[in-house]
């Protein structure tokens, strides 16, 4: 169970994950609709900014907060206009084509309830679906699965969750079984991890940061001479390459397996890198080349899915954002409000939900970050009412408990 | 100055064993040297009961697999052959039959009769690596790790007997005399086969009088300039190949009808150069395989071979360029106990230059990458995964790139560490859920990492972002 080396290769893997027969009965009322829908859940740990990823270029208080680090329709880079207040990060094509397309949404200045900013916590609360850390080892997604298997409406014993990685993502961790898949790409260590590390060395031991250094240079100059290979098993690609080959083989497979008809109806993943402390480059450095990377993990999805697109959701969730404004270090601490990507041929997209709270310092959560105005929790029961036919009660209930009083947002979907 | 009685738990256990793991600092605070004295008197069995297959019967599995395989690659060649000649007589004769084995029938054979040498390959991979993550403190897996390094042989040349020679030559010995390893190494057929000493036969000798072929002192220099008296210490060319006519005749037997024989050794007169040989100045009467044993039993006492053996002891251990009175004690050691190792490592282990510098020697991945996995609890790999790693890391078990085996110094190694990061972050998204940062800090380390380590840890985004930036700390990566 040690390295990603040598992985298992593609049978193998199935082998290793057990049978692939999962959901071969439909959620009921879904298929007496005649539909079979998909639900992706993909969360990016380390916390998204969501202003660096979606820009409200409307805002007479955008600039000034952000600088000439503000994305903006005329920039540089121009950000990629949404709906006339909003303008999507530059390195996101494939989702700007989806929004138009009326196949992506985009929800901006939302968070779950928790309001701390420790990254282990959010994640508990975001992908617990509690609305305090620690308080549960299941996921919402997996007592989604649960509840429907409660009521007959899926045999639980053919069910199968898909989740993505060596780590099963706690979002989809519960009761249901759940089926794993480890990419067979070495993932690089992150752009933010390397430059944790290169501090550390610079503190501590010269030597290896002089050896770390040059292996940052020297993926900066193959990226620059264009030199992007797809990574073999034995010489994974360094830097963004490799990050963008990995998240495209992770959620491109996710999707095979989805696409299937006796494949799994609901998958998670996640992908990380996003704690974007130092030289964040919204526009073009490492945040630009994350959701680059995302951008074509969303591509690979759509491509993979084939005509189970049309059945498809995803939902790309964060635990927080940052600070509204940038920090010491070019870049941004810990924040609140987010955006959240959905993508899929199943949404009513072309817009943005967003109950916008302003930038001006006293309309900042605790006068730094973005304010949350919309519960995410709303947005992801709205998903599983609509989309997977999940009872409105029962996800206020056990799927999301104590959430009685946050309405699922209606009309995502259909 | 003395470190603390957990400062100094931990360095033994990074400096002469495989790392620390939960239990290992608490298991030896109270009196660190003595528990690796005491190690060495109680080396692990498990490798031992492992059950593992002989080399001989290895090589004649795989050889087996191979006879098999080719056989069947011909009768699928000749039916190809007929195939094409019944077209051909049915049409027009386009081209001839070429000779020898198609492609097609090549990957037929193939896929029929597959290699057995890569599961074998990996059973001791899976037994030797378990060894080194379940041993108290490792004292003895480092030094069959380094025997296994300094005798080396390469898996690329021959894979199925490459983890039983080091089961069946090397560990043994470790805590042995040296000349009995030196004896154990030199006549085993996977070092006979892989430094070419199988075939080679004197001029003179009943084979080489009827054949064209002859030498080949490839074993002979070697041992010379490599496992004992080491490179530049007087020997001339003369010597290699008067030692390389000595050799004449170490073979193994070739695997053939009988089922039960194949692969051992073996010394064919027939091979043998007759005659008496001066090696390093001394003259050796012909008396067979005895005459390559006489020399092998004087080159293991020359102090040259002391001394070569004392400083790459020190270096592997202590640092890349070891103190000279560390080396001086150990070396003595060495002569005045007619090279017994165990002698030698409790030699390194009473100088105090062996605790007193601090942990500047960089680890090698094998050792880097074993105390990353150590440090979390887990003492059971897979195979195939873990030699993959090692592979990525640039030191493929078994696989060294030439004779002189992997190196061991800083500047080898360190443009590595962007591999090592790769590695360290995967393996920390395998043990997200189970391994927690702080707990390695705080008790598998006893809290001696350094301030700057431990405030990032605290403030990574993750806890695979934690690991990886701890597995990848100076504590990790140095002893």
């Amino acid at each position: 169970m040690i390295f990603a080396h040598h992985l298992p290769n593609r049978r193998e893997a199935l082998l290793g994950a057990g049978a692939l027969f999962a959901w071969s009965q439909m959620p009921r009322l879904a298929r007496a609709e005649g539909r079979d829908p998909r639900l992706l859940v993909i969360v990016l740990r380390g916390a998204l900014d969501g202003l660096g990823a979606v820009a409200p270029v409307g805002d007479p208080d955008w600039v000034a907060l952000r600088g000439d680090r503000a994305l903006i329709l005329d920039g540089k880079t121009p950000a990629l206009p949404l709906d006339g207040f909003f303008a999507l990060n530059p390195a996101m094509p494939n989702l700007h084509r989806l929004y138009k397309a009326q196949q992506a949404t985009i929800v901006h200045a939302t968070a779950t309830p928790y309001r701390e900013r420790s990254h282990f916590d959010g994640q508990d609360v975001l992908e617990s679906g509690i609305g305090r850390p620690g308080a549960s080892a299941t996921g919402w997604l997996n007592r989604a699965l649960l509840e429907m298997a409660s009521d007959g409406r899926v045999s639980l014993r053919d069910s199968r969750v898909l989740g993505v990685g060596s780590v099963t993502p706690l979002v989809v961790r519960g009761r249901a079984p759940v089926m794993s898949w480890v990419p067979q790409k070495l993932l690089p260590a992150s752009e933010d991890t390397q430059a944790r590390l290169l501090d550390l060395y610079q503190h501590t031991d010269p030597k290896l940061a002089v050896a770390l250094e040059a292996r940052i240079r020297l993926a900066a100059i193959a990226r620059g001479a264009g030199m992007v290979t797809e990574p073999d098993e034995a010489t994974p690609a360094a830097g963004i390459a490799g990050v963008r080959a990995y998240f495209a083989e992770a959620a491109g497979t996710a999707a095979r397996y989805l696409a299937r008809v006796d494949g799994p109806r609901v998958g998670a993943m996640g992908f990380v890198g996003w704690d974007t402390h130092i030289n964040e480059g919204a526009a073009s450095g490492q945040l630009a080349n994350l959701l680059g990377a995302l951008d074509g993990a969303l591509a690979a999805i759509e491509t993979n899915m084939g005509d189970a697109w049309r059945e498809t959701a995803v939902a790309v969730i964060t635990e927080f954002g940052r600070t509204a404004k940038i920090n010491g270090t070019d870049g941004t601490d810990h924040g609140t409000g987010t955006v959240a990507f959905l993508a899929g041929g199943a949404l009513r997209g072309g817009r943005v939900v967003a109950d916008w709270p302003g930038l001006k310092l006293a309309q900042l959560y605790e006068s730094r970050d973005l304010a949350p105005t919309t519960d995410l929790r709303a947005v992801l029961k709205g998903l599983l009412r609509d989309h997977l036919r999940v009872d409105e009660r029962v996800l206020a209930s056990n799927v999301f408990p104590d959430s009685a009083g946050v309405a699922p947002t209606s009309g995502l979907v259909g | 100055m003395r470190n603390s009685a957990k400062a100094e738990a931990v360095l033994a256990l990074h400096r002469f064993g495989t790392g620390p793991r939960p239990g290992s600092v608490t298991a030896i605070e109270s009196d660190p040297r003595g528990a690796l004295i005491a190690e060495l008197d109680r080396p692990s069995a498990a490798v031992a009961a492992s059950m593992l297959p002989s080399s001989a019967k290895a090589f004649r599995t795989v050889a087996d697999a191979n006879a098999r395989r080719q056989a069947k690659a011909i009768v699928a060649t000749k039916q190809e052959a007929a195939k094409r000649q019944q077209m051909a007589d049915a049409s027009v004769m386009t081209e001839g039959t070429t000779p020898g084995m198609s492609a097609s029938a090549e990957k037929m054979a193939a896929e029929a009769v597959p290699d057995p040498g890569r599961p074998i390959y990996l059973q001791e991979a899976k037994v030797r690596t378990d060894a080194a993550l379940s041993a108290e403190i490792g004292f003895a897996e480092r030094l069959v790790w380094f025997w296994s390094n300094h005798f080396c042989i390469s898996a690329n040349k021959i894979q199925s007997m490459s983890g039983a020679y080091e089961r069946e030559a090397i560990r043994p010995h470790v805590l042995g005399k040296f000349v009995d390893m030196l004896l154990a190494v030199e006549g085993h057929p996977a070092m006979l086969f892989y430094l070419d000493q199988a075939a080679s036969m004197g001029a003179n000798s009943i084979s080489g009088i009827n054949r064209a072929r002859g030498l080949n002192e490839n074993l002979a220099r070697e041992i010379l300039e490599l496992h004992t008296l080491g490179v530049r210490s007087g020997y001339t060319q003369d010597d290699v190949i008067a030692f390389a006519n000595v050799l004449t005749g170490w073979t193994f037997v070739p695997p053939g009808d009988n089922p039960e024989h194949g692969g051992e050794f073996i010394f064919n007169p027939r091979l043998h150069e007759p005659g008496p040989q001066k090696v390093v100045g001394k003259t050796y009467e012909d008396e067979g395989a005895e005459q390559g044993r006489a020399v092998l039993r004087d080159l293991a006492a020359q102090p040259a071979t002391a001394t070569h053996i004392a400083s790459k002891l020190a270096r592997y251990f202590i640092a890349d360029v070891p103190p000279a009175p560390l080396v001086e004690r150990m070396a003595k050691a060495f002569l005045d106990t007619g090279g017994d190792l165990k002698e030698v490592a409790r030699a390194m282990i009473s100088s105090p230059e062996s605790w007193d510098l601090p942990a500047t020697k960089l680890k090698r991945p094998n050792e880097w990458v074993v105390g990353m996995v150590r440090s979390t609890g887990i003492v059971q790999v897979d195979a195939g995964r873990f030699t993959g790693g090692q592979a990525l890391l640039g030191e493929p078990l078994w696989r060294p790139s030439s004779p002189k085996g992997f190196p061991d110094d800083e500047a080898s190694w360190i443009d590595g560490m962007g591999r090592r990061l790769d590695v360290a972050n995967n393996f920390a998204e395998r043990v997200a859920t189970t391994a927690d940062p702080q707990d390695i800090i705080e008790t598998v380390f006893a809290s001696t990492v350094s301030d700057e380590v431990k405030m990032a840890v605290g403030r990574a985004e993750s806890r695979q972002q934690a690991l990886a930036l701890l597995f990848m700390s100076a504590e990790f990566q140095r002893r």
